[in-house]
C-alpha cells in the first residue's frame, strides 16, 4: 500500500496531493498541467517534496519532519517513463538487464524469458535502442522496469509518446503485464479511454489537488 | 628524404612519450574537473574555471618560468616532491610531460565538460530508479556517453603535447636524449648553418605524426557515435 501526502511549490504552481494506493492500478487522472509527474517523480525519489509524508508498504520513503528521504536507488520502485529513457549505448538485452546488474542479483533465465515473451520482444534483443519503433521501445521499457522487480511500478505517461495506432498496438500488452505481473501500479494519464482499460482505481487530479478519489466511473464526470 | 639521425629518432620518439605520458596523466584529472565544472556549484567555481584556463591564454614561456618556480629543484614544491617521494621535474623528460600536461589541460577539459553537457540528465534519473547508486551510476551511463568527447579531448590534448615548445624549452631546457622533443630539435638545427635539411625531415615526421593523430581520433570518435546511436 502506498500513501502519499506531499505539499510541492514548483514556481508559482503549488501541488498538494494526499491519496492512497492499494493493490491493483490506481489512475492518476487529470489534464495536462496538473501536476501528475511531479507526484511520480516524488514517490520514485527524483524530487524531494516541500514536506509531507511518502509510505510505501510500512517503510517510510520520505518524511519530511523527520528529515527522512530514501535515495531513488534504495527505493526498488519501477518506473516507466513517458519517452522510454532506454539507455543508447546498450543494448535491448543489456537495458533489460540494468536493474539486476545494479542490484547485484544472479541472472534468472526464466523470469527474463517469461518477460520477453510477456512483451514480445525476443527479436530484439541484440538491436539498440536507436534502431526501435516508439512501440517497440516502450515495450523495452516496461520489461526494464519489471525486470528490476519493483515493489511498485509507476508508469508515467507511457503510450503519451504514440500515435493511435500504436496506442492501441501497446494496450493489450500493458494488460497482460498487468493481469501477469501482480505488481501494484500507478498509472499517470490524462487519455480517459486509455485508463479505462487499465486501472481499477482512479484519482483525479485538478490544479495541483485532489478533485475525487473512486472507481472508474469518475473518468465521465466532467471537470469543473 | 626521411634522413634522420640517431638523435633525431631519439626526439621524434621522446616527443611520443612525453605526449601519450601527459596524455594519458592528465586524462582523470581532466574528467574530474570537468565533471565538477559541468556537475557542481560550488564556492571559488569561476576562479578554478579561470586556472584551468590559465595556460591557454598566458605566454607559454610565463608558464613553464612559473613551473620552474614552482617544481624546480630548489622550489617549494620541487624540493619536497624529490625529497620525499623521488620525483623530480627539473631537466628531465617527467618534467617536459607536466609542462604539456598543464598546457594540454584546458583544451581536454573543454571538450570533455561540452560532452558532459550535452548528456541527458533524464538517463541518470533512469537508472537511479533502476538501483544505480551514484558510483555506478556515472561508472555505467554518465562516462560511457562521455566517451566522444573524452576522445576528442584526449586527442586535442595529444596534439598540443606534442607541439609544446615554449614552457617546456623554459622549464627543462634543450637537452639531447632527455628533454629535445621534435619541436626543440627542429629549433635547434634551424639555428645552425646547414641544419635546413634536417629540420626538413624531422618537420615531415612531425606532420605524419599529427595527421595519423587526427585521422585516429575521427575513426574512434565515429566508432563511439555508432555505439551510442545505434548503427
Amino acid at each position: 500500500m502506498l500513501t502519499v501526502e506531499v505539499d510541492k511549490k514548483l514556481g508559482e504552481f503549488s501541488l498538494n496531493v494526499s491519496f492512497v494506493s492499494e493493490s491493483g492500478v490506481t489512475a492518476l487522472f487529470g489534464p495536462s498541467g496538473t501536476g501528475k509527474t511531479s507526484i511520480i517523480s516524488m514517490v520514485a525519489g527524483l524530487l524531494k517534496p516541500d514536506r509531507g509524508q511518502i509510505v510505501l508498504d510500512e517503510e517510510v520513503l520520505f518524511d519530511g519532519a523527520k528529515g527522512i528521504d530514501v535515495r531513488p536507488w534504495k527505493r526498488h520502485i519501477g518506473t516507466v517513463f513517458q519517452e522510454g529513457r532506454l539507455f543508447p549505448h546498450l543494448s535491448v538485452k543489456h537495458n533489460l538487464d540494468y536493474g539486476r546488474w545494479m542490484s547485484g542479483c544472479a541472472a534468472d533465465p526464466k523470469t527474463f524469458a517469461h518477460v520477453v515473451e510477456l512483451l514480445d520482444i525476443g527479436h530484439l534483443l541484440d538491436r539498440r535502442p536507436g534502431k526501435l519503433s516508439g512501440g517497440e521501445r516502450q515495450r523495452v521499457a516496461f520489461g526494464r522496469a519489471l525486470l528490476m522487480r519493483p515493489r511498485l511500478l509507476l508508469l508515467d505517461e507511457p503510450l503519451a509518446s504514440l500515435d493511435a495506432a500504436r496506442k492501441a498496438e501497446i494496450l493489450p500488452y500493458l494488460e497482460r503485464l498487468r493481469d501477469d505481473a501482480r505488481v501494484p501500479m500507478i498509472y499517470v494519464s490524462h487519455d480517459a479511454a486509455e485508463v479505462k482499460r487499465i486501472a481499477n482505481r482512479v484519482v483525479r487530479l485538478d490544479a495541483g489537488r485532489v478533485a475525487a478519489t473512486g472507481g472508474v466511473e469518475l473518468l465521465d464526470a466532467p471537470f469543473q | 628524404m626521411l634522413d634522420l639521425s640517431p638523435q633525431d629518432w631519439t626526439a621524434v620518439l621522446l616527443s611520443l612519450r612525453i605526449a601519450v605520458v601527459a596524455t594519458i596523466v592528465a586524462l582523470p584529472f581532466g574528467i574530474a574537473v570537468a565533471y565538477l565544472l559541468a556537475r557542481k556549484s560550488f564556492w571559488g567555481k569561476s576562479l578554478v574555471d579561470a586556472v584551468v584556463h590559465l595556460p591557454l591564454v598566458l605566454p607559454p614561456v610565463v608558464t613553464g618560468y612559473l613551473l620552474l618556480i614552482t617544481f624546480g629543484r630548489k622550489a617549494p614544491v620541487g624540493a619536497f616532491l624529490a625529497d620525499h617521494f623521488g620525483i623530480v621535474f627539473s631537466f628531465r623528460w617527467t618534467g617536459a610531460a607536466l609542462a604539456c600536461g598543464i598546457m594540454a589541460f584546458p583544451l581536454m577539459v573543454r571538450a570533455i565538460r561540452l560532452s558532459i553537457e550535452a548528456i541527458d540528465r533524464k538517463l541518470e534519473d533512469a537508472a537511479a530508479t533502476l538501483g544505480a547508486n551514484r558510483f555506478w551510476n556515472f561508472l555505467t551511463i554518465t562516462l560511457p556517453l562521455t566517451l566522444p568527447g573524452i576522445i576528442a579531448g584526449a586527442m586535442l590534448a595529444f596534439a598540443r603535447a606534442l607541439g609544446e615548445f615554449g614552457a617546456t624549452i623554459t622549464f627543462v631546457s634543450n637537452i639531447p636524449g632527455e628533454t629535445q622533443t621534435i619541436s626543440a630539435a627542429i629549433y635547434t638545427l634551424t639555428q645552425v648553418p646547414g641544419g635546413d635539411a634536417a629540420a626538413l625531415s624531422l618537420v615531415v615526421v612531425a606532420v605524419i605524426i599529427s595527421l595519423a593523430a587526427l585521422v585516429a581520433s575521427e575513426w574512434f570518435a565515429r566508432r563511439a557515435a555508432i555505439r551510442l546511436h545505434g548503427g
